[in-house]
């Protein structure tokens, strides 16, 4: 009844960008409120010290100070609630103790932000230092507590064979490995590797703004958030409000990357401080804070192991390793590692044996960033494939073929469980290779070394997962029931046809920089032949949208588009019946496009979308007993995740000199389904792959012996520049998928996922002829130049 | 004290403090949001602006060393509803994801365009060293620069390099 699908994969500009690049975008802290105060904290030196007192006398006798809070003023209200809360759940304010450096310890409000920062200052807090324990091991150890009083640091660990008890009767592939390993045809190859603490670094610092209404006794607050409905919900729960009462607008969100899929102390602290005071509270984050104020990513150590046969048969591969989850647990902290699992054997139809187990350092809390485990587990199982070909001597594009999962199996069972819903990973590599003339770059590389050069070309392959499903998820931690939000990830959208025929479409993700208004104003315009132009998408409001879940595992267009699309086709359901009635034709044969709708076979037959909407409106010139109106709102909850895939390929040459690395090439086949505007999923690749090579090349989030960040600021934790990356070259497969009915799957991840290794793949390969087998990240010419010359002896 | 310098054509002035950086009398005395604050240490050039025709980062300049001199924000770059080439770029290029770093990219860029009309790539990637984005990896901000630099140029720009292209929708 509707225009077919394949008028999506259209071209359009976006409708998020005028406003943008004229400087009227409204970020949270663009926005100011009459009478409010400016919030600053007060940070502990130290990364674990008992706190013997707090004097805020002389911060508080400060002119333009309001009021100075900690823990005893905030107790009551318990700590930070937390979606998965296994491990220690981070208070509001530092309570009797500090646990990383940087912990809030008090929250000063003044007038303004100059005022508020001067007083923090002047706080003063007598610490008595405590040992701490920063090095995930020596805390796995555990001769060192991060908290004082517990019994160990390690919170959990997960085992692939049963990481969900009850749920899954899994095959214990390590008795089966351990055999292997005796066999005489065999090659078992093991290396330890490191994948480094990252800092998520979006542009936009952390905000928040709330304004407490004692009439209506309810909660206004804005905050640069990727979960809206959440924390709604946490506030809620938090200060005794039904959730409707608080509502938050998340209003252009500078970045995310999984880094606003927190629920922060700061956002429950500004709504306290707003009742209490009963005006205005604002916190906006500074950069050197950020490192201290917002999650962490990554941070793991790891020995993997492919046992496997001469010829490349991969017999068994293992992970061991420990996970780094900081000092204090919050949104989804001790789960990341099982976001790692799901996708830990990347493409191959392998025995898996693998454990990490998740500890506690006196360091900052970790949590999703972008991949958030998954590029760890593509890290280290591509980076072994990678040393097992070489120590087969095998190229490593047929040593990852000839393991493949196959077309033909599909729906694929995983070894923990899962089932992926499509794949044809053979196609994509085989892609890759003929786009790039795969054997014409090892001749190029051949030709380099026979010169003295050092090139070298890295291959990854990856598979992602994305839009959390199905809803029986929820009961592992994959909902927001401890927000006092029980839903499963499910995603909605809501499409209403206005009397003037224009089209308002609400959706419940808050997306931060991912072009939601046009890519679901897209699908709505496609469904429904309405205008593109007279579509306006909002989001990020939790007083105007339906429950909705956010944006965060590559999920929106799969699962909130999905739903989107439903709802449009339940409008267009309806105004087939009006428009048959209109045109005296069968709802049948009314077909929806150009901004109207016409009969089948006859497209002079029509009306415009002004005329369907006024008869909808004007229920007496309609169809007798319809209900008047024309809007429908849908929930979609995916009956599994969908399984995009990919492989990269990176050339790199390397100085012997000096360790740097230049990358030359950077080529990507990624396969997410159908793509709803291409030039927006180019995009997400793009701001994937750097964000892969930024931990590949540069990004490290050091922390000395006493839990001292050493790389808090830009200068010491350099993101990737523009000088610094190559121009991409991106090319597709599209292998459909069933899990919705518009067959995408997702990207915003999948860049991230693919692109660590690539780089690492490449290095080690150009430095092969040394006999360089592995380089930890980040690849700074150092310690490049630190491998180069050790190989060298 | 006192300053008053002229933004985006506008004579304006104000009462500051003298630590009061350029950054928060644009975006706190004037209003104009537009300028962003990514990192108040000069290092990502989401604040940057033009100052006497130079691109300055407003987070590293006090309020009173402006009093005096001729900005330039974002919101002062196009030319009433003509949008200024390097914005056009960027909308029809894909050159911003959050937009939040755009506001800075884009004097960066108009600035580099004045100097330079036909920038090489390399010379692009340089001259937006001192911005960072974190959503792009700056693949289509470069498009969209090079895109502006053309149609300064009076030429047709090149076509967008996304790749269209894909298969097995029927």
């Amino acid at each position: 009844m509707t225009t077919s699908i394949s008028a999506m994969g259209g071209i359009v500009r976006r409708k998020e960008d005028p406003a943008l690049i004229t400087g009227q975008g409204k970020y949270v802290d663009d926005i100011r409120l009459n009478g409010e105060a400016v919030t600053a904290f007060v940070r502990s030196p130290f990364a674990h010290a008992r706190i013997n007192s707090i004097d805020t006398s002389a911060a508080a006798a400060m002119p333009g100070v309001v009021a100075v809070y900690t823990i005893d003023d905030v107790r009551h209200l318990g700590p930070v609630l937390a979606q998965v809360p296994v491990g220690v759940m981070r208070p509001l304010l530092a309570d009797g103790a500090v646990h990383h450096a940087g912990e809030a310890v008090a929250m000063v409000v003044a007038e303004n932000s100059y005022v508020a920062r001067d007083a923090a200052e002047a706080v003063l807090v007598d610490y008595e230092p405590l040992p701490a324990v920063v090095d995930m091991k020596a805390a796995a150890a555990g001769a060192t507590k991060v908290h004082e009083g517990s019994e160990s640091n390690v919170l959990v660990t997960w085992f692939s064979h049963d990481w969900w008890p009850g749920v899954f009767e899994l095959v214990d592939h390590r008795p089966a490995i351990a055999e292997a390993k005796e066999r005489d045809d065999v090659v078992v190859v093991s290396q330890e590797m490191t994948n480094q603490r990252l800092i998520p670094t979006a542009i936009e610092p952390r905000a928040v703004l709330a304004d407490w209404n004692h009439g209506y006794n309810r909660v206004n607050l804005w905050s640069s958030t990727q979960m809206p409905h959440a924390l709604a919900g946490a506030v809620a729960k938090t200060f005794g409000l039904p959730s409707n009462e608080v509502h938050v607008v998340a209003p252009e969100v500078g970045g995310g990357f999984g880094a606003k899929l927190n629920i922060y102390p700061d956002e429950i602290l500004t709504v306290f401080a707003s009742k209490a005071l009963g005006r205005p509270v604002r916190w906006t984050e500074t950069r050197r804070e950020a490192a201290f104020s917002t999650i962490q990513g990554r941070g793991w150590v790891a020995t993997a192991t492919i046992t496997g046969t001469k010829d490349g048969k991969i017999l068994g591969y293992e992970l061991d390793g420990i996970a780094d989850m900081g000092a204090y647990s919050q949104n989804f902290t001790a789960a990341i590692p099982v976001l790692g699992l799901f996708v830990a054997q990347g493409q191959y139809d392998i025995p898996l044996a693998w454990q990490v187990s998740c500890v506690q350092t006196n360091t900052q809390t970790t949590d999703a960033y972008r991949g958030a485990g998954r590029p760890e587990a593509a890290y280290y199982i591509e980076r072994i494939i990678d040393m097992y070909a070489a120590a087969i001597d095998m190229d490593p594009a047929d040593v990852r073929r000839k393991n493949f999962f196959k077309k033909e199996d599909f729906p694929a069972t995983t070894a923990i469980g899962l089932t992926m819903d499509s794949g044809d990973y053979e196609k994509n590599l085989d892609t890759l290779i003929a786009d790039v003339d795969y054997a014409g770059l090892r001749a190029m590389q051949a030709a380099a070394r026979a010169e003295g050069r050092y090139v070298g070309i890295g291959l990854s392959t990856y598979v992602e997962v994305c839009g959390f499903a199905p809803s029986v998820l929820a009961e592992f931690g994959f909902g927001w029931d401890a927000y006092g939000m029980p839903t499963s990830f499910s995603g909605s959208g809501l499409v209403r046809v206005n009397p003037d025929g224009s089209a308002t479409v609400i959706i419940g993700t808050g997306p931060s920089g991912q072009g939601h208004q046009t890519t679901w104003a897209q699908v709505v315009s496609d469904r429904l032949g309405i205008d593109y132009d007279s579509v306006r998408v909002t989001h990020g409001n939790t007083a105007e949208s339906p429950t909705g879940v956010g944006t965060f595992g590559s999920r929106s267009a799969a699962v909130d588009g999905a739903a989107t699309y439903e709802a449009a086709e339940k409008v267009g359901k309806k105004a087939a019946e009006i428009v048959a009635h209109m045109l005296e034709a069968s709802a049948d044969d009314i077909r929806f496009a150009d901004g109207g709708a016409h009969v089948a076979g006859s497209p002079g037959h029509k009306v415009t979308w002004a005329e369907i909407a006024e008869v909808a409106y004007k229920p007496h010139k309609g169809p007798e007993g319809m209900e008047a109106g024309l809007e429908a709102h849908a929930v979609f909850s995916p009956g599994n995740a969908t399984w995009p895939f990919g492989s990269h390929l990176a050339v790199v040459e390397v100085d012997p000199d000096t360790g740097n690395v230049e990358i030359q090439r950077y080529v990507g086949i990624d396969d997410c389904g159908n793509r709803i505007n291409p030039m927006i999923v180019d995009g997400q690749i793009h701001g994937g792959i750097a964000q892969g090579i930024g931990q590949a090349m540069f990004e490290d989030a050091i922390y000395d012996d006493e839990g001292n960040l050493l790389s808090g600021s830009l200068i010491d934790y350099p993101i990737p520049a523009a000088g610094d990356l190559p121009a991409f070259e991106l090319g597709w497969t599209n292998t459909p998928t069933d899990v919705n009915p518009m067959g995408v799957k997702g990207i915003g991840e999948a860049g991230t996922i693919g692109s660590a290794q690539t780089i690492v793949n490449a290095v080690v390969d150009a430095l092969a002829p040394l006999g360089v087998k592995h380089i930890d990240m980040p690849l700074r010419p150092r310690r490049v130049w630190d491998a180069i010359q050790k190989a060298r002896g | 004290m006192q300053v008053a310098m002229t933004v985006n054509g506008r004579e304006v002035s104000g009462d500051v403090e003298p630590r009061t950086l350029l950054v928060h009398f644009i975006r706190e005395s004037l209003r104009l949001t537009g300028t962003h604050v990514g990192c108040e240490t000069s290092y990502c050039g989401a604040c940057t602006i033009q100052v006497d025709g130079a691109a300055v980062k407003s987070c590293t300049m006090l309020a009173v060393q402006a009093d005096g001199a001729t900005i330039r924000t974002v919101e002062g770059l196009a030319d009433g509803d003509q949008l200024h080439a390097v914005q056009e770029g960027f909308w029809e290029r894909h050159g911003l994801q959050c937009g939040f770093c755009t506001p800075g990219m884009l004097m960066s860029a108009a600035s580099l365009l004045e100097q330079n009309a036909s920038p090489s790539e390399d010379e692009i990637r340089h001259a937006i060293e001192g911005n960072l984005c974190r959503c792009t990896g700056y693949h289509n901000i470069v498009r969209s620069i090079e895109y502006a630099a053309s149609k300064l140029r009076g030429e047709e720009p090149a076509p967008p390099d996304w790749t269209m292209d894909f298969e097995g929708v029927s």
